[in-house]
């Protein structure tokens, strides 16, 4: 019984934790049509925003949830005026221009921070149950994922901003001529993603030790995440991370780690070949 | 017009006979041995993006098992002749299955890209996890993470005692990379060459005149499979130590950073691209002060924004001769706006 519960948490948490690393590129993607390979180190910023502002003394939620995306925000703002905007409508050519800026960030932060490990260590303490020991943070981050497709969902659907969001994607002629400027469209919707990327560095920066190639371990499953959902930003995104965050964990459970990690990536290949326009592209179509 | 192509690719061959002789005036042969590996490295990724119009995220799995293919059944065999034709077919039928996958599910650009870039990934972490004893092909560990040494290396053929190694390696890859050079021009030549690139420009106008693109598709991603096998293979040869980082997604990365950058839709500019940025790296890691991944990663976002034809056909242009002939631009040019097609 206690060994079920520990099962349904950890696929819960992986769920979440597939969640939070994709939502950044699953904005970005869904509303622009642009991949940005950056992600991971956008990721990694905003982990090292996280333990520098701890380290300066700040709160660590606050770190973690405001700080990180606030930092990576900006950041993403300059990248997106000095590098993105010119590239909009030409998919490979801004896969490859943001890969070309996930290596340069990857090197800045080796001259920054130099090869070394640093880390905060987690602001909730385990407990356990039954025979098992439950990690704490990891219903913080559960949480956080949750709160996370609410506020997205809430802010698409019900705002105007969402509103004028979601024309600017459909039409962006048509937004233009009611008087939306797209370009300030574009680059808020890249701020937004930038820093929910920022976010998921910040939030995950306490389970991990953080080094400057951190980022590159989960661009791949955010792209596959990303891709495999579809269309539709919030029900593809949490409909593809149920299927990997499920195969992922059964397999970990039955075989260790990297056999999970090599299940998570066998399905996505599967799943793109069977439903090439990705989950929602086939079901659930044009929800959001 | 096919003749004038052929004619430059003449002058291409003994531009490249004289540098072959010129460039270990400057440089030790071990270095350049590994430049002109790169160089037919970028030329297989060159042919199937630059005149296929495929962009393989993945090209590093095929050099990678080209190196693990050879160096497993070096080990085992004992001589390399046959190790190097082992480590071109195996590369070349798995391209071929993968590349059937994802051509007869009609796959395309960022779909084709992701799945690529997983294999790559299954393999960096499958090799890595091959530690073990019960990891064993015939005599062969695969080490893990730890890599494969202690097999043998290129040898003339039918003579195990003879190595090639230093010098006389550099010369064998080089003229490799220059018999490899004329054999794709005259594949592109080939009318399956000139239909490879109509099918680049306009599918659907080609399946309508009768020719299965797939298969056809299937085919070039093999043959550029088999070409970054065959490099992998002298790679393994050249550095005596195949490991799980051949798999990963730095090389992956290097290897379109020296297309983009040399030039897509030429043949001469990935290799000229791969043999520069390849001795750039190389200079760079004499030196502390900067990061070299920084100044990769910067080249490649200049090069995209600023020379997002390449160095090579932008020199060309400029100087007017071959502009109207090498039109790389329409591979990209052709893709964009694509992947709204699925919203």
């Amino acid at each position: 019984m206690d060994l079920a519960a520990v099962f349904i948490l950890e696929i819960l948490y992986s769920i979440a934790v597939l969640v939070l690393i994709s939502a950044g590129l699953a904005v970005v993607f869904g509303m622009m049509r642009v991949i940005n390979l950056a992600h991971g180190e956008f990721m990694m910023m905003g982990g090292y925003a996280t333990i520098v502002a701890v380290q300066a003394g700040v709160n660590v939620y606050i770190a973690m949830l405001i700080v990180a995306p606030l930092v990576v925000g900006i950041i993403g703002l300059i990248v997106e005026r000095l590098v993105i905007r010119f590239l909009y409508g030409r998919l490979v050519d801004t896969m490859l221009a943001t890969w070309g800026l996930s290596l340069a960030f990857t090197g800045a932060a080796v001259m920054i921070f130099g090869n070394t490990t640093t880390g905060v260590s987690t602001p909730i303490a385990g407990f356990t149950l039954g025979a098992y020991q439950i990690n704490g943070y990891n219903f913080f981050i559960i949480i956080v994922s949750i709160l996370l497709l609410v506020a997205a969902y809430a802010i698409l659907r019900g705002t105007r901003l969402g509103l004028v969001a979601r024309g600017t994607m459909q039409s962006a002629d048509m937004a233009a001529a009611l008087g939306y400027s797209p370009d300030r469209v574009y680059m808020s919707t890249f701020f937004v993603g930038s820093a929910l990327a920022g976010l998921a560095g910040g939030v995950l920066a306490p389970l991990v030790g953080l080094v400057p190639t951190w980022g590159s371990a989960y661009i791949a499953k955010a792209f596959i995440t990303v891709i495999s959902g579809g269309a539709s930003i919030v029900l593809g995104l949490l409909s593809s991370a149920t299927v990997f965050g499920l195969v992922s964990q059964t397999f970990t459970f039955l075989s260790g780690p990297v056999i999970g990690e090599v299940a998570l990536l066998v399905a996505a290949i599967i799943l793109l070949r069977l439903l090439p326009q990705g989950i929602t592209g086939r079901f659930f179509k044009g929800r959001l | 017009m096919e003749s004038t192509k052929l004619r430059d690719a003449a002058w291409v061959v003994l531009a490249g006979i004289v540098l072959m002789f010129v460039a270990p005036l400057v440089l030790n042969y071990y270095t350049l041995t590994l430049l002109v590996i790169y160089g037919l490295l970028a030329l297989s990724l060159g042919l199937i993006w630059g005149f296929g119009g495929i962009l393989c995220f993945g090209q590093a799995v095929f050099y990678g098992l080209g190196a693990y293919a050879y160096a497993v059944s070096a080990a085992n065999i004992g001589e390399s002749t046959m190790p190097m034709l082992i480590a071109i077919a195996v590369p070349f039928v798995f391209a071929f299955l993968l590349g059937a996958m994802m051509f007869y599910g009609r796959l395309t650009d960022v779909y084709l890209g992701v799945i690529t870039l997983v294999v790559t990934l299954i393999f960096f972490r499958f090799m890595n996890t091959t530690a073990g004893p019960e990891y064993q092909i015939g005599t062969a560990r695969l080490g893990g993470y730890n890599g494969m040494p202690g097999y043998q290396t290129l040898n003339v053929p039918g003579d195990p005692s003879a190595y090639i190694y230093d010098s006389s390696l550099y010369y064998v890859c080089f003229v490799i990379l220059l018999v490899v050079y004329v054999l794709v021009r005259l594949l592109l030549a080939s009318p399956f060459g000139r239909i490879a690139v109509a099918i680049r420009e306009n599918e659907s106008r080609v399946e309508l005149m009768g020719y299965d693109a797939r298969f056809r598709k299937s085919v070039l991603f093999a043959i550029g499979g088999g070409i970054a096998g065959l490099a992998g293979a002298l790679y393994a040869s050249w550095a005596e130590i195949v490991t799980p980082g051949l798999f990963s997604l730095g090389q992956s990365a290097e290897i379109i950073i020296w297309c983009i950058v040399g030039g897509l839709g030429t043949l001469v500019g990935p290799v000229l691209g791969a043999a520069a940025l390849g001795y750039l790296k190389f200079a760079l890691g004499q030196q502390t002060a900067v990061d070299n991944v920084l100044i990769m990663g910067l080249i490649l976002v200049v090069v995209v924004l600023v020379l997002p034809r390449g160095v090579v056909p932008s020199l060309m242009s400029a100087f007017g001769s071959s502009s109207r002939r090498n039109r790389p631009n329409a591979v990209r040019r052709g893709r964009r706006g694509r992947g709204r097609a699925d919203g």
